[in-house]
């Protein structure tokens, strides 16, 4: 049930214009501090929302952005997975509130960059099988979905976020982390 | 192969990066029948960078003499030195990946791992990279069966703390097959 219902969601729900953010990158503080706790239903956290797709639809190749990487240190952020080629379940554009992860299993390794830390990419290994909770900004209905591959990757990327890690503090191992050769 | 009567050679290669250097190296080696056993190269700020140890029953200066070609052109160094065999490492202990990251200035490697160092741990592999004001740096490492594992964490966390970054120290996640 709450699967469909993030898949139905649109921004449009969110009923304001989203501005588009500038990105703050490492080592900007905010990006390693654990966000707040956010209530869902509030004015600017709705705006916020919005701008984070905003944001998100403006910038090549971002498929999720966190509150934390706009400078602001609120748990929230948006995926959309749709257009990548590993995505498998798919739940179309969405932002969650105070997310967490409830199950995660089948652990996989996958290259990851981030808007963030523009100039580094790294292997990380993360669960393929992910089951999420989390708040629906505007309406502040709680959701349980779950879902696999790329998209997983993503909101646990993003989770990361929220909690004040960047996926450098999931290397792999002192050879993970590579100088990114190609530009966005 | 058989490491009787055999000696075992370090060999770096520094400097100037262009096509071809491992492959004039490794065929030198080749040539007087040395055999390359572990080895490591990167580019540091784009600086080649290259250390190998080799076996065969040769003296040193054949080796130099075997690779004088590569630092003629006066921008690679060259290190040819006998080294001992190594005991391997005893079982036991646990593996760490540690990662370090934030604005870049003078001790941050130094006082982190400091404190690796005075729990006895042992780093097995590091790699550092600035970019822009960036620093990071990614360690592996291995601590004694008996260390507490908590407290060594949390005195890198106050460490980096003092330092204005921020350190992850988690186990090394090996899924056996």
């Amino acid at each position: 049930m709450s699967s469909e219902r993030v898949q139905a969601w649109t921004e449009a729900e969110l009923g304001v214009e989203g501005r588009v953010l500038d990105v703050v990158r490492a080592p900007a503080g905010v990006l390693s501090t654990r966000g707040d706790d956010v209530d869902p239903t509030a004015p600017e956290t709705v705006q916020l929302a919005a701008d984070l797709v905003a944001t998100m639809r403006v910038s090549p190749g971002c498929v999720g952005l966190a509150a934390n990487q706009v400078g602001v240190g609120l748990r929230m952020f948006c995926v959309d997975v749709t257009e990548h080629p590993k995505s498998r379940t798919l739940h179309g554009t969405f932002v969650l509130c105070n997310a967490e992860i409830v199950e995660s299993s089948r652990n996989e390794k996958a290259r990851e960059g981030c808007m963030s830390v523009p100039d580094f990419t790294g292997d990380v290994k993360r669960a393929s099988r992910l089951t999420v909770r989390g708040q629906i900004p505007g309406t502040g209905e709680e959701v349980v979905f779950a879902t696999d591959a790329f998209e997983a990757r993503a909101l646990q990327h993003e989770i990361d976020h929220t909690d004040g890690l960047l996926f450098l503090d999931r290397a792999a191992g002192a050879h993970a982390i590579y100088p990114r050769q190609t530009y966005l | 192969m058989s490491t009787d009567s055999t000696d075992l050679y370090a060999v770096t290669v520094l400097g100037h990066d262009r096509p071809g250097i491992i492959a004039e190296t490794t065929a030198g080696l080749a040539g007087l029948g040395l055999n390359i056993e572990d080895s490591t190269m990167t580019l540091l700020r784009g600086h080649f960078a290259m250390m190998l140890l080799c076996r065969g029953a040769v003296d040193a200066s054949a080796i130099e003499r075997s690779l004088d070609g590569l630092g003629s052109g006066g921008d690679l160094d060259v290190a040819v030195r006998p080294v001992s065999d190594e005991p391997t490492p005893g079982a036991g202990g646990t593996s760490w990946v540690l990662t370090v990251h934030g604005g870049d200035r003078p001790g941050i490697v130094s006082e982190v791992v400091a404190q690796v160092a005075s729990a006895g741990g042992n780093i097995t592999d590091l790699t550092t990279r600035l970019a822009g004001e960036l620093y990071l740096l990614v360690a592996e490492l291995d601590l004694p069966v008996d260390a507490d594992a908590d407290a060594v964490a949390a005195g890198i966390r106050a460490a980096a703390e003092r330092l204005g970054v921020t350190a992850t120290l988690r186990p090394v996640d090996t899924d056996e097959l």
